[in-house]
């Protein structure tokens, strides 16, 4: 018997219920406006009346609509067909809309219900499993997508028998389960969870132990982000936040990527519909989009609706990684989806914290950050939830509240610059600003021994310092003149600027310079870091400049090169050749 | 507004405050409109059948038993082909002396576009001036605003804008306009002979502040039926949008709600993006531009207003006055069109992306000599040519006045790099250059 209540009050997209039996808080519940039904939360309850977010317009709702129950939390739907899906924030399927405008309470199934999918038993009749067990897999695009137990099933069960290896749909029992009671369940391939809570259908969660290479130079030499590991890139508008985004998601060596256009604009994803079905994975080989989910609640969709779509995007990358994949989730931006609860927070009437944010937005962004992580599974098998979101802060000023909440909750801080931006230094990532806490991590350091070369993190750290130093220098040049201080500064000064140019600055549009492979960063960190040790006699500032910006011209011709090309070797020959005869001047 | 059969009417008005009035009624909807003693108003808050509502021009000289009528429906707009060449205020009643438009009736502020069903914007708008053109190419379905100080003519070159790009419609939506600028659009429109592709819907100065919360809602409803309905290319020109966020302040100053940044809403975010994701390229070949302008105070970027928008709309246009040539130029450093790699070299003559980026980097060779030379250091020969370029670079391309088509805009920057520069110093990819560089330099 479901809870049912009537309106009694309005303010913007709050409700307020009068209820007739019990509710739960996060409880979801439907609103009828004439013959449309729109979905609604529980956020606060006082006596018999709910307080409930609806994620669509009230516009026209009258005291005395009736409501309805619906007896559990807001569940993500999680099987076989999610990969290359476009979800909303609702986890609706925007492609099987038909209307061009999206209307008040309109649903989509988030799964094929017809497709049949080719299924293999993994488990057998006898087997004794687990919340997360996998009984059998189905092929989706071209992982292996596994189907267990689902995680709401607590306790151990006796499985009694598996479905024969054979074509099935979403909805056809592909186990029967017999619990310690000797009570039947029958298992299909779709399950469901409630999103605001983590899966912890794990055994454990160690410390991350190994980098997730992401082709970008700035982040995987300098400050590299672990597998399993969680990081933030907040920077003022035009700073190249999305761009960045983007280039993570075409290039990271990761088996599913989640993309959540949290409150952005459209246009951005409409660029996401169109290319990513055109490019291919650079690790594989497959088309980008079978590899990649997107959840879009664009700054115009419902606001709570926003709220909602990081936590059905975090969802589903659990449920991913608990088949042992490895998965990226990357969010676009987590600042608005902290303005969706200042939003609510303030119609609630709550007391507000800084800049009337909820006071609990730190918790919630610790609490939301912290389900990312590496897992050990119950069958000895790895998965992984890396998330990296952007943080939009006011004005570009990083002293704002999301900025410092997310700080203390990730462990790698990129920082995009307005300078560098202004300067067309893309990606804008401020060498000395950002940070990552993994280099820190005796497991990543030897890692890093053995999967870069042995002493890689006290080379990035050398090359940090250089950069250091070059900066302290252009500041001694500015305010004394190019002729006011010893060449040796122009000297310190360039070596830093060749780092810059080579390492820290990368071409996002170009086919080659945009992806680098740790092989490829290995070589050219190693390179540049060469030429940083040795010195240079040079006779004035002037030819100093001109020494190091023909260097700098030649390195990113480098970079524009195809690994181990003979243009490569070209330009390679040509760097060398001008090194020997700066240092034959001697 | 006229009223219609059946509509509820109440006399016994409990509580008024600046800005609104409490009524008991039976079965109001959100959102709803009311007159409230001839004046309008619309439904805030539904506390049973207490309703909480907002009349737009203030309460004043509302007495307790004046009448409230409830209109059953939130604002609406009659659309039809007869909005064409006619100026309305933000109710959209006619206000030049016109008779009402008459038409499907549809809500304002309705639906947005499901963004799966969009198309990606490929269409570009010629505006014939070099800084939007060459450095800032504006795309069909995209929104941009002005960053300008009040002082600038901003709402002249958006109406330049205007009248260049080759739209099938005009919706000007003006929010606290001087009435000065209203006549302006007004006269400059008629002068055109573009009346029958205008429709303006207008809130001066004159007007209550809070009527201007209509006014995007109403243009864009507007531009929704020519784009969705009648496939047509529609740009939609809202100036100024401070002025709308001030009003968004006094209501939720009045609704005590918590200010945020600025004396702004926390929900100013959402309530801007609402009006800018508008903005669309449809699949039926019609289209949404927005070109709007925020007017800063004292450049100051990180305001709330400019702050908010910057992260919503796809860049900006910056206008500052140039001391070199003493004119208005749109600048090169801090203007920006994040579509502009969709169209320019594709749409555009091959060499448009390495000329735009050499010509801004050169002229950013001479904002450095500049700085330089303010420091008292010496200028190099190649500072002395930077800063020669900046200034013919400023005053042929940049300045606002400019009105050539894009092919003369590249062709006058490579005539430009002959004269100052090497091939090197250029540094443009080599088959351009060769194809490009003027022979007879």
């Amino acid at each position: 018997m479901k809870t049912k209540g009537k309106v009694v009050g309005i303010i913007s997209n709050i409700v307020i219920v009068k209820v007739d039996g019990p509710v739960a808080q996060n409880e979801i519940a439907t609103v009828a406006l004439g013959s449309v039904r729109m979905m609604a939360e529980v956020i606060k309850v006082i006596g018999d009346q709910a307080y409930v977010q609806v994620f669509d317009s009230t516009r026209g709702l009258r005291a005395g609509a009736e409501v309805e129950f619906e007896g559990h939390m807001l569940e993500a739907t999680l099987g076989p067909g999610i990969l290359s899906k476009n979800y909303d924030g609702l986890q609706n399927d925007l492609a099987a809309m038909d209307d061009l405008f999206i209307r008040r309470g309109v649903r989509t199934a988030p799964l094929d219900e017809e497709h049949l999918w080719d299924f293999k038993p993994l488990a057998k009749a006898g087997d004794r499993v687990e919340a997360g067990d996998w009984l059998g897999e189905v092929q989706e695009q071209w992982i292996a997508h596994k189907i267990m137990v689902p995680f709401v099933m607590e306790g151990t069960y006796t499985v009694r028998s598996v479905a024969e290896a054979g074509k099935y749909n979403i909805n056809h029992t592909i186990a029967v389960l017999e619990d310690a009671e000797g009570v039947s369940h029958n298992i299909t391939m779709v399950q469901k969870w409630p999103v605001k809570r983590p899966i912890k259908a794990y055994v454990s969660k160690p410390r991350p132990s190994r980098i997730l290479e992401t082709g970008v130079r700035p982040i995987d030499t300098f400050n590299p982000i672990a597998d399993g590991g969680t990081g933030f890139i907040p920077g003022p508008f035009g700073a190249g936040k999305t761009v960045l985004q983007h280039a993570i998601a075409k290039q990271a060596e990761a088996d599913v990527i989640i993309m959540i256009a949290c409150g952005e604009r459209a246009n951005e994803v409409v660029e996401i519909f169109a290319e990513f079905p055109c490019l291919d994975d650079p690790h594989t080989g497959h088309k980008l989009m079978e590899r990649t989910t997107i959840i879009c609640n664009t700054s115009n969709m419902p606001v709570a609706s926003r709220e909602a779509s990081v936590y059905t995007g975090m969802t589903i990358g659990e449920y991913y990684r608990a088949m042992g994949l490895k998965v990226l989730i990357l969010a676009d931006s987590t600042s608005r989806w902290a303005q969706a609860l200042r939003e609510m927070s303030n119609r609630l009437e709550e007391l507000p914290g800084q800049d009337a944010f909820p006071m609990d937005l730190s918790a919630i962004i610790s609490n939301f950050y912290a389900r990312a992580g590496l897992v050990h599974l119950r069958n000895g098998a790895t998965g992984s939830v890396t998330f990296l979101g952007t943080v939009s802060p006011a004005g570009g000023n990083l002293k704002e509240p999301v900025t410092e909440a997310t700080q203390k909750a990730a462990r790698c801080f990129y920082a995009l610059s307005q300078q560098r931006a202004d300067s067309k230094r893309y990606p804008a990532i401020d060498p000395l600003e950002s940070y990552s806490k993994y280099l820190e991590y005796p497991e990543i350091v030897s890692y890093l021994d053995e999967h870069i070369e042995p002493g890689w993190a006290a080379l990035v750290n050398k090359g940090k310092t250089i950069v250091q130093r070059g900066k302290e220098a252009s500041e001694q040049i500015d305010i004394l003149g190019d002729d006011g201080v010893p060449v040796e500064y122009h000297d310190r000064f360039w070596k830093s600027e060749l780092i810059d140019f080579v390492i820290l600055q990368q071409d996002a549009f170009d086919a080659i310079d945009a992806n680098t492979p740790l092989e490829r960063q290995k070589y050219m960190f190693n390179l540049v870091l060469d030429i940083c040790d040795r010195s240079f006699a040079f006779a004035d500032f002037q030819h100093c400049t001109e020494f190091y910006k023909s260097l700098i011209n030649l390195f990113k011709q480098l970079n524009y090169s195809e690994w181990k090309s003979d243009q490569f070797a070209e330009y390679r020959k040509r760097i060398d050749e001008q090194v020997a005869k700066q240092e034959s001047n001697q | 507004m006229t009223t219609k059969a059946f509509q509820k009417i109440y006399t016994k008005i409990d509580n008024i405050n600046k800005a609104t009035v409490t009524v008991h009624a039976e079965g109001v909807g959100n959102d709803e409109l009311a007159t409230v003693g001839g004046k309008l108003a619309q439904v805030v808050r539904i506390a049973g059948n207490e309703i909480t509502l907002q009349v737009f021009q203030g309460t004043e000289g509302i007495a307790t038993d004046a009448e409230v009528v409830f209109h059953g429906e939130p604002p609406v707009l009659r659309v039809s082909d007869d909005l064409a060449g006619r100026f309305f205020d933000a109710y959209g009643n006619p206000l030049d002396g016109g008779a009402p438009v008459e038409g499907e009736e549809r809500e304002i502020g309705g639906p947005t576009v499901n963004p799966f069903k969009r198309i990606q914007p490929s269409e570009l708008i010629a505006t014939g001036i070099a800084g939007i053109d060459l450095n800032n190419t504006i795309v069909s379905g995209q929104k941009i605003p002005f960053f300008a100080d009040p002082d600038q003519p901003y709402n002249q070159v958006m109406a330049n804008v205007a009248l260049r790009a080759q739209a099938d419609k005009i919706i000007l939506g003006g929010m606290g306009m001087t009435n000065d600028d209203y006549l302006y659009f007004r006269n400059l429109f008629e002068n055109a002979g573009v009346l029958d592709r205008i429709v303006c819907f207008v809130n001066t100065t004159e007007n209550p502040p809070v009527e201007r919360l209509l006014v995007p809602d109403m243009a864009l409803t507007a531009a929704e039926y020519f784009a969705v309905d009648k496939g047509e290319k529609v740009l939609v020109l809202l100036t100024d949008m401070t002025l709308y966020a001030d009003a968004l302040a006094i209501v939720a100053n009045r609704m005590d709600q918590i200010p945020s940044k600025d004396s702004m809403p926390g929900s100013l975010y959402s309530d801007l993006a609402k009006i800018y994701e508008k903005a669309v390229q449809l699949p039926n070949g019609g289209s949404i531009t927005i070109i709007a302008v925020t007017t800063l105070s004292g450049g100051d970027i990180t305001h709330a207003v400019p702050d908010n928008t910057g992260y919503i709309t796809e860049g900006q246009l910056f206008l500052r006055k140039d001391s070199d040539t003493g004119k208005v130029i749109v600048d090169p450093f801090r203007s920006l069109s994040r579509l502009k790699q969709l169209v320019i070299g594709k749409k555009t003559r091959e060499d448009h992306p390495q000329v735009m980026n050499a010509a801004v980097r050169l002229y950013s060779d001479a904002a450095n000599a500049k700085t330089k030379l303010e420091n008292g250091f010496d200028l190099s020969e190649y500072d002395e040519r930077a800063l020669k370029f900046a200034k013919e670079y400023s005053e042929k391309l940049l300045a606002i006045d400019v009105n050539i088509q894009i092919t003369e805009m590249l062709d006058t920057a490579w005539k430009l790099f002959a004269k100052y520069f090497t091939k090197s110093e250029v540094a443009i990819k080599e088959a351009l250059t060769e194809k490009y560089w003027p022979k007879n330099a």
